[in-house]
């Protein structure tokens, strides 16, 4: 299991030291500084095994978060509690930075006691970790017995992430399906790969304990329901085109996954507040928003001629916004002349980049960018890389296709029923990595 | 209020400062002066001087203070063991505060006091906190369990607390049933013997109830633990399987991969026949492809793993080449692994695909990414023999590029395209030769030197290539200076007229003036051979190579096995066992992947059931790379053998040498080196006639100098007891009875002939009816004088194999018809298949590695050989004797691992791998053929053999 926990800023100095296990030595907070944080080398492997004793390792802007343990432990787990971890951080205290490190320090050891227990993650749900670990520290004295049962029982219980008794004057719900698609085209169109990841992230305000089930167009419900229906005909004339196939979707953990496993439904008691209900994958039959038409020529050897053409492939009654495309130059570039129709295009020599924006644009239209780019003569041999074109946007639609159909709240204790809930559903498409070569 | 100015305290007498603070009256002081501590303790400065004054501030009611000076207590307890015990009272106090939380916090944070004289006094409360009310500090108690047992084991078991323990994995709450099952774990593995965890399906169904409820991490510890056990047959297996897979939907990456632990193992039993195996295959694949989408730590953690279930189940993933495309952005490490994945996955399909993106690759800007690139054009081109052509040109426009370390790795890669495909790409030696001198690397330069000599006949100026790297002999790697001895040997012997001064040159330097002993070794026996007989000195050197395989850098596969088994974990990671990397006893007992049995046959022999031929599964289906078997069995291999291309050219041939002074000059002159696999495959299911090859043996005495596999001298063929083939009753008073012999290379039936009748019996004569293996008599039967009442006689007949060949159930079965001057009978018998062991069975070793790899999967067949008393050696030799070749062998962790070969008298070659465990009468026994129906006789014929 987990034998120790550092935090180091960007010099390598120790910040928080909280070690868990015996077979684990002050000296193994030196090895992982000399070896890793003060190494020459790029960091090559964020594993790193060093005199017999194992180093994790992520990185937070400037900070670096480092398990140690000299035993064969589940590595995925590892690295899942030190994302947990910073988001447990982020939640009580904002940015991890060295600051907030060194302000929350006493806080953080109170954490580290609370969520690793001998090297064991335990609980690690903000929302419940809220309720005890306060910096009002005195606040355990004043509670009454029911209220620390009610603690201790939340922590431990099969519903750790919601408490008892909420209460809202108005139910609300607030739903973002957000995907972020991704792309990998050849020069001459010819996608290389493309896949969305989506996001479905909730908001929820409900009283007491409501049993939700939240509902999509996934194919395999529709064509389920469309065989148990009327007549198979009928079926198939809805969900058609409107159902998508999902490639595999996780959860959050409220929702029982062997419900969805046998019934595909997605049913749960939400978490108060905001969270990730799940998230997916799709491949198949993907709206691509944007089209990147490149065109490098080579002119001599001290120029070259670019020419990036962009057209957006969706109704032409919805835009798109903040639309950045970033065409790479090389690294001996002198100087860059630019022409484009729409928006506007610089070149960012320290970026080596020329990046051009435009605000916003509207559903099947062109435009276009010329530039010409000056190269100072040089000796080196290596050919220049030429690395991919790529795109940011942001649309008001799934480009996966993913359509909510319904979101039910029961909740048979309280007199409220799913009329009086109040839902906001919204579709949010942004660029993942989104690049053509060219 | 910001604590960081705590870090800043730096000046002098501060530790008098702080003390003064410490005994402040003043609450808030107190409190401010602890954390002034705590931060020093944090930057490694001793405060351990301040060890009372803190003790003293313990008694508080205010939580964060006592949570911070428990801290202290913990990181200091054991430098001042004496201070410690004022702080009992405190703990024991704390232990039955109302407040659960400080039940908790007292019971968890002595558990981390590693003084003995604390812990006598813990026992009490940990008992009463296991028992709390409160599920919250019993989950806490059950882990202070696994505090205490690492301090001291002893006390834990006496005082019970690991039946307790136990109890509490039927504990009503998730948590404390996941506490418990990870704290029992961990006990578990430093007791390897125990049956702590006593899991049975009872307990497994806890355990898979608790596993819906319990929080993300309980769900992680409750499937490591599950992935230890052995579920008793399929049906339980298929039934765990259901109730896991759920759990591949979780936002937890560890979840999932800990899940696919489970499932990969339980799959091991399930029949491949079966729906739901193809279900279950199909559904592992969306969940490891979305591991990719998670953040690239994890990634590279998914990667690892992914690496070894594509080599033990490369059907999940044959179809989703794509997603291991690697993107502009990903980690230096994501890429790398990725990389790896693609050629593992490259097939003839999506071939065209997988080479543009490594010629994208090749023009990137990490070294180590490039050079990885390039090569993996190469193997694609050794996989892909349809690829192979436009590798090559691939290849040639990357060595235009004239990038340094681009160039060199082409030439690494180009060598090997030339020995899977001889004679079809030579034309672009000439751009190869034009590289020369900026190669700087030995791996470049020694590949450059052995397509020179190889190709030297072609080369117009080889001598003068091959003389300019000779001037700097001395300063050339080991393994350039044995390249270019052998290549300019080669030289020699294909333009003898030109180089003979060049030659004389290298053997001197390589034999006199070079202290490295394998080069002088290789220097004399090239001399000797030069100087005793040259036609053979060509026959050795210039002999046909060996294939080389497809695959590389292959787990070999217990090790594979045994990985698959730590799927998630740091094994998985570094591709190593864990006793490789963890120090003591956790972690050092090996696992392995159950065997298949099915429901229906008992527990108690499961060998039965694979034995009884019922699809058994085809576990190992591959070699250690050839680089590491070689390098075990020849020290003369000149690659180190971690090098991950194919072995270097020149160790086939000279192994050539080694076996041609071991005295297996016959088979290799035979031309048996290239044939044999040939000659193995020519044979399908249905044996056809093939003229039997009833060499001589092969000479012993100075062969078996040289076998480093450890045989001894060959000992007897085993020959079974006679039986009574024909009794008296049924021939009219004619009892024969009779057994088979191999003697000296032929195949004899020994028959006792018994007159039990009251007249004399004349005119024998024998026929055999059409079988399997086309045994016939090779002379008449010789019974010279009649044979008298009561009167025996024995009669040895020689057999031939070129009789007509029929197929029969067994496949041994020999119908026989004895005819006497009274009337025929017809009888049956079996002969044992060791008989038809012929004496040249012994493989070449890189023919057997590519023979092993070559055969299907499905030819694969397992049985067990139990209650055999022999140690490997012995084991080995007594095969020998019944001309059964041991041909390598190796040892594994106690395990010693014998690789052999058998060729049957119609050329069909049988590869076995043996298992033999020091201290396990139970022999593992692998055997793979083209023709898989011998697989049982062949197995029977070990079991006789060993056993006798």
């Amino acid at each position: 299991m987990i034998g120790g926990l550092f935090i180091y800023n960007h010099k390598g100095e120790v910040l928080i030291s909280r070690v868990y296990r015996d077979d684990i030595g002050r000296n193994a907070v030196d090895a992982f500084r000399v070896n890793v944080i003060h190494a020459r080398q790029q960091v090559r492997s964020p594993v790193t095994n060093i005199a017999r004793t194992s180093f994790f390792h992520v990185k937070r802007s400037n900070i670096w978060l480092a398990v140690v343990t000299k035993q064969n432990v589940n590595a995925a787990m590892v690295f899942e509690f030190l994302y947990k971890m910073c988001d447990v951080m982020a939640s009580y205290f904002g940015k991890i930075s060295e600051e907030n490190i060194k302000n929350n320090f006493v806080l953080i050891y109170e954490l580290l006691d609370e969520i690793l227990d001998f090297g064991y993650p335990q609980n690690s749900e903000t929302g419940s970790l809220k309720t005890f670990i306060t910096q009002q520290g005195i606040k355990g004295q004043h509670q009454t017995k029911e209220e620390q049962s009610q603690i201790t029982s939340q922590v431990t219980g099969q519903i750790g992430w919601r408490r008892e008794g909420i209460k809202y004057r108005r139910n609300e719900l607030f739903l973002d399906v957000l995907e972020s698609v991704n792309l990998l085209m050849s020069p001459q169109g010819q996608v290389l790969s493309a896949h969305v990841s989506g996001r479905v992230v909730m908001k929820s305000y409900l009283s007491g304990m409501p049993e939700c089930k939240f509902g999509m167009n996934d194919k395999i419900i529709i064509d389920k329901a469309g065989k148990g229906g009327v007549t198979n005909e009928a079926g198939k004339s809805t969900s058609g085109k409107q159902s998508i196939a999902i490639d595999d979707c996780t959860f959050n953990q409220c929702v029982r996954l062997s419900k969805f496993d046998s019934e595909r439904s997605i049913s749960f008691i939400p978490p108060d507040g905001e969270y990730e209900l799940m998230r997916y994958r799709t491949t198949k039959d993907i709206i691509l928003p944007f089209r990147v038409i490149p065109l490098v020529r080579e002119v001599g050897r001290t120029k070259l001629e670019v020419k990036v053409v962009i057209k957006s492939n969706f109704k032409p009654s919805l835009l798109a916004q903040k639309i950045e495309v970033r065409i790479p130059t090389p690294l001996n570039t002198s100087g860059v002349q630019v022409i484009c129709m729409k928006g506007k295009a610089k070149y960012k020599a320290s970026e080596n980049a020329i990046v051009w924006k435009i605000k916003r644009m509207a559903g099947m239209k062109e435009s276009q960018i010329s530039a010409e780019i000056e190269l100072l003569p040089t000796n080196d041999k290596k050919k220049w890389a030429r690395p991919p074109i790529s795109m940011n946007f942001e649309v008001p639609f799934a480009p996966s296709g993913l359509k909510v159909r319904y979101l039910k709240v029961f909740e048979s204790k309280l007199n409220y029923s799913d009329h009086d809930v109040i839902k906001w559903v919204r579709y949010i498409g942004r660029s993942g990595i989104y690049e053509t070569r060219c | 209020m910001t604590d960081s100015k705590y870090f800043t305290t730096t000046k002098k007498g501060e530790i008098f400062e702080l003390k003064a603070e410490l005994n402040s009256d003043k609450k808030e002081k107190k409190k401010e002066a602890v954390k002034k501590v705590i931060a020093s303790m944090t930057v490694g400065k001793d405060v351990s001087a301040l060890f009372p004054d803190v003790v003293n501030c313990m008694q508080t009611d205010n939580l964060e203070l006592k949570k911070l000076v428990y801290l202290y207590l913990m990181n200091y307890a054991k430098s001042q063991p004496d201070m410690a015990i004022m702080a009992v009272n405190t703990f024991v106090k704390d232990c039955e505060d109302a407040n659960p939380l400080i039940r908790a916090l007292a019971v968890r944070t002595m558990g981390c006091i590693r003084v003995d004289k604390i812990t006598e006094y813990l026992c009490e409360p940990l008992r009463k906190c296991l028992k709390d009310e409160d599920p919250y500090v019993r989950k806490t108690a059950a882990v202070c369990v696994a505090k205490l047992h690492d301090i001291n084991a002893q006390l834990v078991e006496d005082q019970g607390f690991l039946d307790t323990l136990k109890d509490l994995i039927s504990d009503s709450n998730p948590m404390v049933v996941a506490n418990a099952v990870a704290a029992l774990s961990e006990i578990a593995e430093s007791h390897p013997n125990s049956n702590l965890l006593d899991l049975n399906p009872q307990s497994i169904n806890k355990l898979l109830t608790a596993l819906n409820e319990c929080t993300e991490w309980g769900q992680i510890f409750i499937l490591d633990c599950l992935a230890n056990y052995t579920p008793r047959d399929d049906r339980e297996s298929q039934s765990i399987c259901e109730r896991v897979t759920p759990r591949l939907s979780h936002a937890n990456s560890a979840v999932v991969l800990s899940a696919v632990k489970v499932l990969m193992k339980f799959m091991e039993m399930l029949p491949k026949d079966l729906d739901y195996y193809s279900t279950l295959l199909k559904k592992l694949a969306p969940p490891l492809v979305t591991l990719l989408s998670a953040e690239p730590e994890l990634q590279y953690v998914a990667l690892r793993n992914i690496n070894l279930i594509v080599q033990k189940r490369p059907e999940i993933l044959k179809h989703e080449m794509k997603v291991f495309f690697v993107k502009y952005n990903d980690p230096i490490y994501v890429k790398l692994e990725k990389l790896d994945i693609m050629i593992r996955l490259a097939s003839q399909a999506n071939i065209a695909q997988v080479l543009a993106e490594l010629k994208e690759y090749a023009t990137e800007v990490d070294v180590d990414f490039v050079r990885k690139a390039v090569r993996a054009i190469g193997r694609c081109a050794i996989k892909v023999e349809q690829s192979a052509e436009r590798c090559v040109s691939t290849l040639l426009d990357l060595i235009q590029t004239k990038v340094n370390y681009v160039v060199q790795e082409a030439i690494v890669v180009i060598k090997d395209i030339f020995r899977k495909y001889p004679n079809k790409y030579e034309s672009v030696i000439a751009t190869l030769c034009e590289n020369l001198d900026s190669l700087d690397e030995p791996e470049a330069r020694a590949a450059m030197i052995w397509i020179v000599g190889e190709y030297a006949e072609r080369i117009d100026n080889a001598d003068e290539l091959l003389e300019s790297f000779l001037e700097g002999f001395h300063d050339e790697s080991t393994q350039v200076q044995l390249q270019l001895l052998t290549a300019i040997v080669k030289l020699f012997l294909k333009k003898p007229t030109e180089t003979q001064e060049l030659v004389q040159q290298v053997l001197s330097l390589a034999t006199q003036d070079s202290d490295n002993p394998d080069l002088r070794d290789r220097g004399y026996i090239y001399w000797r051979l030069l100087s005793t007989d040259p036609v053979a000195a060509k026959e050795v050197v210039l002999a046909e190579k060996p294939l080389i395989s497809e695959e590389t850098d292959l787990i070999e596969p217990t090790l594979l096995e045994e990985l698959i088994c730590h799927i998630g974990t740091l094994a998985s990671v570094y591709h190593k066992p864990p006793s490789a990397f963890v120090e003591g006893s956790r972690g050092v007992m090996h696992k392995r992947l159950p065997a298949r049995t099915g429901s229906g046959e008992s527990t108690e022999s499961p060998d039965v059931g694979a034995a009884g031929g019922s699809a058994p599964e085809a576990a190992p289906s591959i070699i250690p790379s050839q680089g590491d078997l070689l390098g075990d069995l020849l020290n003369l291999d000149m690659a180190p053998p971690t090098t991950s291309g194919p072995p270097p050219p020149s160790t086939g041939m000279q192994m050539g040498g080694m076996d041609l002074l071991g005295g297996g000059l016959d088979s290799l002159l035979g031309g048996d080196i290239g044939g044999s696999p040939a000659m193995g495959a020519g044979f399908g299911a249905a044996p056809a006639v093939m003229p039997a090859s009833l060499n001589a043996p092969v000479g012993g005495g100075l062969g078996d100098l040289f076998d480093l596999g450890g045989v001894g001298m060959p000992m007897g063929a085993y020959i079974p007891p006679k039986i009574v083939w024909l009794p008296a009753m049924k021939a009219k008073g004619l009892e024969i009875s009779g057994t088979f012999a191999r003697r000296a290379g032929v195949i004899q039936m020994e028959l006792i002939l018994t007159n039990k009748a009251m007249s004399v019996m004349t005119d024998f004569a024998i026929q055999f009816n059409r079988n399997s293996f086309g045994l016939a008599p090779a002379g008449p039967l010789q019974v010279l004088t009649p044979l008298g009442p009561n009167q025996t006689i024995e009669v040895s007949l020689p057999l031939s194999t070129v009789g007509p060949v029929m197929k029969m159930d067994p496949l041994n079965n020999l119908q026989v018809a004895v005819k006497n001057n009274i009337d025929v009978f017809y009888f049956s018998c079996q002969y044992p298949i060791s008989m038809l062991f012929v004496e040249d069975g012994k493989m070449e070793r890189q023919v057997f590695l590519a023979t092993w790899k070559d055969i299907p999967n499905d030819n694969e067949s397992q049985f067990q050989i139990k209650d055999c008393h022999l140690n490997s050696d012995a084991a080995s030799s007594k095969l020998q004797g019944s001309n059964i070749f041991t041909i390598a062998k190796r040892t594994v962790e106690g395990q010693d691992m014998l690789y052999m070969s058998i060729k049957l008298s119609n050329g069909i070659w049988v590869l076995a791998e043996l298992r033999v465990q020091a201290g396990n009468p139970n022999y593992t026994i692998s055997l793979k053929c083209r023709a898989p129906e011998v697989s049982q006789c062949v197995f029977q014929c070990y079991e006789a053999v060993l056993k006798n």
